[in-house]
């Protein structure tokens, strides 16, 4: 891990990759004339993962300019959807759920893990740009409660000594198996399955 | 059409009508916030519920359509509790500082919690705070005010053209802004400010100047461009503190441009305020008896073809008038009222007038503009174009510099060329006019101020001709005037007599000594230099050019210091109302003739305002219908000639400074260092240029 400086520099100009231009055409294609626009939020999405994480000012502009859409209209977006940033974030944004189940199941002490692992308190990204910690929430998660969302996943079941071991392997470049921490088989009892037992998967 | 009844009375209104509207057709107001008449219903300050019979619930009555056998109550318990349920809400987060704002005693907010709030809060929490955004030099803000209703936004988006104006955030910290905190980059800008029903828009020149009723409101009109849009001035003492718009439908609808509200400021500067004659080269105070010796003592016994007048583009109709009897009085046909050498051919009023009307721009369906940028040279006129242009089916084309308009135009070229090609029909759009059933064409000052105006002229009216813009009931000619005096200039004759000079001949005639005499009624826009050796007598209101270089300073009134007709663009002659006197020795324009009259001996024959008037009455009718466009038949007029390729330019340079009162705003002048650039930007254009 080395310490950065730039993560948090505005870059001078903004032009979608031709990998991005080939998927934009495609997305663009599903809307009908005259409703480019309808396309904005894909197009965010895949403008966040080139920016590195966030939407600079060029990157927002730059969308607006491809959807013909004035650019308030697209900052408009941005500030009304968490996922979207539109200012610098580390290389893995952690949310944490501290909504009513993930609560009362221990989210607390799962968020004291988290900060005490990262060094930040919430809604601050590390010195280095690694994490940036954020409360969430309720992220639909609550049978797997308590959990956070990294980046695109979702790490559940968790306790202090989980939540640490998933932030470490971040720590060192590697990314940990998404979902049930504890083991268990997705929403599956913890005790293994009590109905069903005769059915296997899809069968009646 | 359905038939509703609200608060027990019946009324049939047509399919798609709001609850709202059809309760106002009835003479039943329902509070609102959000809801404005000529923007997007937006539905979200829930002031307006009412009582639906078979509704569950109250129902938003901005935004729901009437259906047949509706019973509505606007006024029952149920409509009355939920409205005093959302004001209790938009207070919440609503600061209590009406002593310190500025909307106090002018605010919905304010009034209307008056009839639907509580007294008294029972919120105990912290209130929200908002930064201070940053909106230009017009626009102060506070936006802890702010109740969202996004008025400001869909005025920016659709009627301004400008969409620059947005919300950012979600719920409770959703904050209004202009894109990265700029100026609004339009020239209405300001008419956000009306709009906000609180204080969190409000005037930035007027900050902290006055309260409301402590303003004398006169009903006038504006002069700072040829649209003659209606407005209030404000003042208290011998000082206009604002103006606001006044509704017309015909004209400015509610709207009026940033630079016909804020120039005011430029009333208190620069004026002149005593009479001062030249002596030894310097111009040294006066009094009136010693500059009317001094011009009589230099028109004495000088032949009258040696005297020439020329009125500026602030001059009244009836200051023009007696000027022009005057210099008929002295043997002079030397008069023009053309400073910027406009080809206008003065035979015939559909000739120089805007025909359309700008409430008939609605009417129109096809439109070719040349040599002009309405945006600049009659803000209004562009706000009603694009209005027209947003219900669809109106394919604009513009012959001229490309500016961004708010609207998407065809660039069909920039000079004579392109003008020649539409009128011999090889240029497609000419076939778009044809096919059109009410077509129209805008002539700018851009293209009749050249050389070869007058043939743009003939061949502007040739197209109107063989594309059928001339039928019964509507004439598609239209010129576009930058100058308040111009039309009523025209319409009473302020024009070169029988063997008389235009501006370009009187300047020349200056030059060579053919005239020794200039009479400036606020003619500031001329080439002054030119003038050096003749006997100026500037008549005015403020230190501008053509005070600079006269001999005989007459300090006159501004438009709010007088009471003043003048016609704009589509030949409508309106009242100015004076508000407060002139400043200092400072008379009204036409006394000042008069008075200088009888000095010379060639007495006017008028001593009141109404004589004058019943004067002008007779030299058009135009004076006589106040506020209303008195119809002309279609004519020929202007000469058939070559036509320059050189492209039409733009008459205004800088849209915030045209004109003497403009010049002296600081208010102006911090506009054009900070917004100015706007539409002739390259890098600013939104994409609308075509």
């Amino acid at each position: 891990m080395t310490a950065t400086s730039d993560w948090r520099a505005e870059p001078e100009s903004f032009v979608f990759s031709d990998e991005n231009k080939a998927k934009i055409e495609m997305i663009v294609a599903k809307y009908p004339d005259g409703r480019q626009a309808s396309a904005v939020l894909p197009l965010l999405d895949l403008a966040q993962r080139q920016a590195g994480g966030w939407l600079p000012r060029v990157a927002i502009e730059h969308v607006a300019e491809v959807l013909g859409m004035a650019p308030i209209r697209v900052q408009e977006v941005v500030s009304f959807y968490t996922m979207l940033h539109d200012k610098p974030v580390g290389r893995h944004v952690v949310w944490v759920c501290t909504n009513i189940s993930c609560m009362l199941r221990g989210s607390d002490e799962v968020l004291e893990a988290c900060e005490a692992v990262t060094g930040v308190k919430l809604g601050q990204t590390t010195e280095d740009g690694m994490f940036t910690l954020r409360e969430q929430e309720c992220l639909g998660a609550c049978c797997n409660a308590p959990m956070v969302q990294i980046d695109d996943d979702y790490y559940e079941d968790l306790t202090a000594e989980t939540t640490t071991a998933v932030l470490d392997a971040f720590k060192r470049g590697e990314i940990p198996k998404p979902g049930s921490q504890s083991g268990r088989h997705t929403s599956e009892p913890e005790n293994g399955l009590t109905t069903l037992k005769d059915t296997q998967g899809g069968d009646s | 059409m359905p038939k509703v009844t609200i608060d027990g009375r019946e009324i049939e209104v047509e399919a798609g009508l709001t609850i709202l509207q059809a309760a106002e057709r009835l003479g039943i107001e329902i509070p609102r916030f959000c809801y404005h008449d000529r923007l997007s219903i937006a539905g979200n300050c829930r002031m307006c519920l009412v009582e639906v019979e078979k509704a569950p619930k109250p129902i938003a009555s901005c935004a729901w359509p009437v259906a047949e056998g509706m019973v509505v109550r606007t006024r029952s318990e149920i409509a009355t509790k939920a409205r005093n349920g959302v004001m209790e809400f938009l207070l919440i987060n609503h600061p209590l500082d009406c002593p310190i704002c500025d909307q106090g005693g002018e605010c919905d907010l304010q009034d209307q919690a008056m009839a639907y709030g509580r007294g008294f809060s029972r919120f105990g929490e912290h209130k929200r705070a908002v930064p201070v955004k940053t909106m230009g030099p017009l626009i102060r803000t506070y936006m802890t005010r702010c109740i969202h209703c996004t008025r400001c936004i869909r005025f920016a988006t659709e009627i301004a053209g400008v969409p620059e104006m947005g919300a950012l955030g979600r719920s409770e910290h959703m904050e209004i802004t202009t894109y990265l905190e700029g100026a609004l980059h339009s020239e209405l800008s300001a008419n956000v400010i009306d709009l906000c029903p609180v204080g969190a828009l409000t005037s930035a020149p007027y900050a902290y100047v006055a309260r409301p009723w402590e303003l004398k409101k006169t009903e006038s009109i504006d002069v700072m461009d040829a649209v003659g849009s209606n407005i209030r001035v404000d003042s208290r003492g011998p000082e206009v503190l604002r103006v606001l718009p006044r509704l017309n439908e015909e004209i400015n609808e509610e709207w009026i441009s940033d630079k016909t509200r804020y120039a005011c400021d430029g009333l208190r500067h620069q004026r002149l305020d005593r009479p001062y004659v030249r002596r030894d080269g310097k111009l040294e105070e006066a009094s009136w008896q010693e500059a009317f010796e001094t011009i009589a003592l230099r028109l004495q016994s000088l032949d009258g073809k040696k005297i020439a007048a020329i009125a500026g583009d602030l001059a009244d109709c009836e200051s023009m008038a007696a000027l022009k009897d005057l210099m008929a009085g002295l043997g002079s046909s030397h008069l023009d009222c053309r400073q910027d050498g406009a080809k206008l051919d003065p035979v015939n009023a559909a000739g120089w007038r805007f025909n359309t009307t700008i409430a008939g721009i609605e009417q129109a369906d096809a439109l070719l503009m040349v040599g002009t940028n309405p945006r600049w040279e009659g803000a209004l006129v562009n706000a009603r174009i694009r209005k027209r242009w947003l219900r669809g089916g109106f394919p604009i084309g513009v012959i001229g510099e490309a500016h961004d308009l708010t609207y998407r135009y065809d660039h069909l070229g920039e000079g004579g060329d392109a003008l020649r090609a539409v009128a011999d029909g090889s240029h497609d759009f000419a076939k778009v006019l044809k096919d059109a059933e009410r077509p129209m064409i805008v002539l700018g000052m851009g293209a009749l101020t050249r050389s070869d105006g007058a043939a743009v002229l003939a061949l502007a009216r040739k197209i109107a001709d063989e594309t059928g813009m001339v039928v019964e009931g509507w004439i598609g000619f239209n010129v576009l005037h930058t100058a308040a005096a111009r039309v009523g200039g025209l319409e009473l004759g302020f024009v070169p007599g029988e063997g008389g000079r235009d501006v370009e001949g009187i300047l020349a005639g200056a030059e060579g000594g053919e005239i020794e005499v200039v009479y400036l009624l606020g003619a500031d826009e001329i080439d002054t230099a030119r003038l050096e050796k003749a006997f100026v007598i500037y008549q005015g209101h403020h230190g501008d050019r053509g005070a600079d270089c006269a001999d005989v300073v007459l300090p006159g009134a501004a438009y709010t210091e007088k009471h003043a007709l003048y016609v704009n663009t589509e030949g409508r002659a309106q009242r100015a109302r004076l508000s407060h006197f002139p400043p200092g020795e400072a008379r009204e324009d036409w006394k000042i003739l008069r008075a200088l009259s009888a000095a010379l001996d060639k007495t006017l024959p008028y001593d009141t305002l109404e004589e004058l008037r019943a004067r002008l009455a007779q030299a058009s009718p135009v004076f006589a219908a106040y506020d209303k466009v008195v119809p002309v038949a279609w004519g020929v007029f202007g000469t058939e000639g070559t036509l320059d390729a050189a492209p039409f330019a733009t008459p205004i340079a800088d849209f915030y400074r045209t004109d003497p009162i403009s010049r002296a705003s600081a208010t102006m002048a911090e506009c054009a260092a900070v917004i100015a650039p706007g539409p002739n930007n390259a890098q600013e254009k939104t994409g609308t240029d075509g």
